[in-house]
């Protein structure tokens, strides 16, 4: 088959974007995420709100911020509000339609690990950089998607600590937690699509990418990833989804 | 009333050895000359207090400042991990650094608390985390005495000196600022002393749209220290230098390039001087 002309790591940014409808509050992550949300303000969601932790609601910047709290987020927004305010205001009481997270480690019931990997939480082998909002984004959205790139590193049978929970330790989880949000309803990868089974609440892989076989989903997965009956071919990016994604990342001056 | 005074004179008169300091600043107006000065007078065993440390705490760790961080992100943004931080986490260099790790969410309502003069914060967090299964002092279940729902308890955050970068002072020392504010004031208001570098300092200050105003008599010291906040901005002065902050990774990965980095960019360097009180403007 013919060599595509836009690499993975592109195609998983446009299909992020792609399951952002227009109209819907997006609290939006670091990394990932972020490009994702404003590649789908560009093309078919100009009415998407974007939220940062930062406090800066509907921000509409013209270029890809390396920060969460960069000076055009402010500049844009229709209201910037202290931080306090952007979490107990704004995300606790379900204001908000869509979570956009990243992950270190995410496991097969969705749950995030962006704090410790390897060793124990007070002597690990890696130190991430920890919570910062996405405990509570994941806890109060109405829905959460997770945007990764899928290795057998980040992919695991369980995490080796829980800093956002997705459906914890299956059906129930989230219910007996006191957790309002319905969770993570997708990830997005840069080999398909996740979605959770309904009974289980295990994420079964239920699209792939133009060229990628489920045998490639599943060597690049930690737990025994079932497919979905009815899998779905998610079609290449657009030419017009690639100038307007391309035109971000050329402007950029930072790697992810 | 706040004194306005040189830089180096509030961080010698505010920030003792020992201290719980916390230096805020939400991406944007993060202290750094401040922060820098806390590390050329070499203070030591702080207990550091930041929701993002940043560029800033990982120089601070990295020169031997810290004895504590207490914290919820502490990444390098958009670029990657802080490796002085990393190496004090999981190599105890310089020095072993204790953590008190919270979501952001957390921290924000431990310096609300801080700034009500509550002993606790109170949200919908932390069930089901590592960080709940910890079972760190500062955070514990709590149960509404109205409806019964479980909800999270969050200690109050009260530093002994909070830090903050402003735009601007008038020349009584009543401290503005705008953009994204973070949780300055309430860093400030929760804070037994507290000291503001400001951009300019300026005869009177005009209202801003989203502006905050910290009123003299609530800000110990005010220094004068024009791009205070780089490589980190200020709305309407100078914009992020994101080159910096890509820059800082190599820096920050190397004991003996960090090492190189704090004899001349710290120790090597004067402290700021002090600039005339703007004209009028």
């Amino acid at each position: 088959m013919p060599v595509p002309d836009y690499s993975s790591d592109e195609m998983m940014t446009v299909s992020a974007a792609r399951a952002l409808r227009d109209g819907v509050s997006c609290f939006v992550g670091i990394g990932l995420p972020s490009a994702a949300a404003n590649l789908a303000r560009a093309t078919h969601a100009p009415g998407l709100v974007l939220i940062y932790e930062s406090g800066t609601i509907g921000a509409k910047p013209d270029r890809l911020p390396l920060s969460i709290g960069d000076g055009i987020l402010a500049e844009t927004a229709d209201a910037v509000v202290s931080v306090p305010e952007i979490f107990n205001y704004w995300l606790q009481p379900g204001r908000i339609d869509v979570g956009f997270l990243s992950a270190a480690q995410i496991d097969k019931f969705g749950n995030i690990n962006t704090t410790v990997i390897g060793g124990d939480y007070a002597a690990p082998k890696t130190r991430l950089p920890g919570s910062g909002g996405a405990p509570e984004i994941a806890a109060s959205c109405r829905e959460v998607i997770v945007v990764v790139r899928q290795t057998l590193r980040s992919f695991v049978e369980r995490v080796d600590f829980v800093t956002s929970v997705g459906h914890g330790s299956g059906p129930g989880t989230r219910q007996r937690l006191g957790l309002t949000g319905a969770g993570p309803l997708k990830i997005i990868t840069d080999l398909g699509v996740l979605e959770p089974d309904p009974a289980t609440r295990e994420f079964v892989l239920t699209g792939l990418y133009p060229g990628v076989s489920v045998a490639d989903a599943r060597s690049r997965t930690g737990w025994d990833l079932a497919a979905a009956a009815e899998l779905q071919t998610v079609g290449p990016p657009s030419p017009s989804e690639l100038a307007a994604l391309r035109g971000f990342t050329s402007q950029a001056n930072a790697k992810e | 009333m706040a004194e306005i005074v040189p830089l180096a004179e509030a961080v010698a008169l505010a920030v003792r050895d020992g201290d719980t300091v916390a230096m805020e600043g939400f991406t944007h107006l993060i202290p750094f000359a401040a922060g820098h000065e806390v590390i050329r007078q070499r203070r030591r065993d702080l207990t550091l207090v930041r929701m993002t440390p940043d560029l800033i705490y990982d120089q601070l760790i990295g020169a031997g400042c810290a004895r504590k961080l207490v914290f919820s992100w502490g990444g390098n943004p958009g670029v990657g991990s802080l490796h002085r931080f990393r190496d004090a986490v999981e190599h105890s260099w310089p020095a072993p650094l204790e953590l008190e790790e919270h979501s952001h969410a957390g921290m924000a309502n431990r310096y609300v608390a801080g700034a009500s003069g509550l002993p606790f914060g109170v949200l919908r967090g932390y069930s089901g985390t590592g960080l709940m299964a910890e079972g760190m002092d500062s955070v514990r279940s709590i149960t509404c005495p109205f409806t019964g729902e479980i909800l999270t308890a969050v200690s109050a955050l009260n530093p002994d000196v909070a830090i903050i970068h402003a735009q601007r002072a008038d020349t009584s020392g009543n401290v503005q600022f705008w953009g994204i504010t973070g949780v300055q004031k309430e860093a400030v208001l929760a804070a037994e002393r507290s000291i503001v570098t400001v951009e300019e300092v300026v005869p009177h200050l005009e209202p801003r749209p989203d502006g905050v105003v910290l009123p003299s008599w609530t800000v110990s010291y005010v220094a004068a220290v024009p791009g205070g906040s780089r490589p980190s901005y200020a709305l309407g002065y100078y914009d992020r230098d994101n080159d910096y902050y890509l820059a800082w990774d190599p820096i920050a990965r190397d004991r003996d390039a960090f090492q190189r980095w704090l004899d001349t960019e710290i120790f090597g360097a004067p402290e700021p001087a002090a600039p005339e009180p703007a004209g009028g403007r």
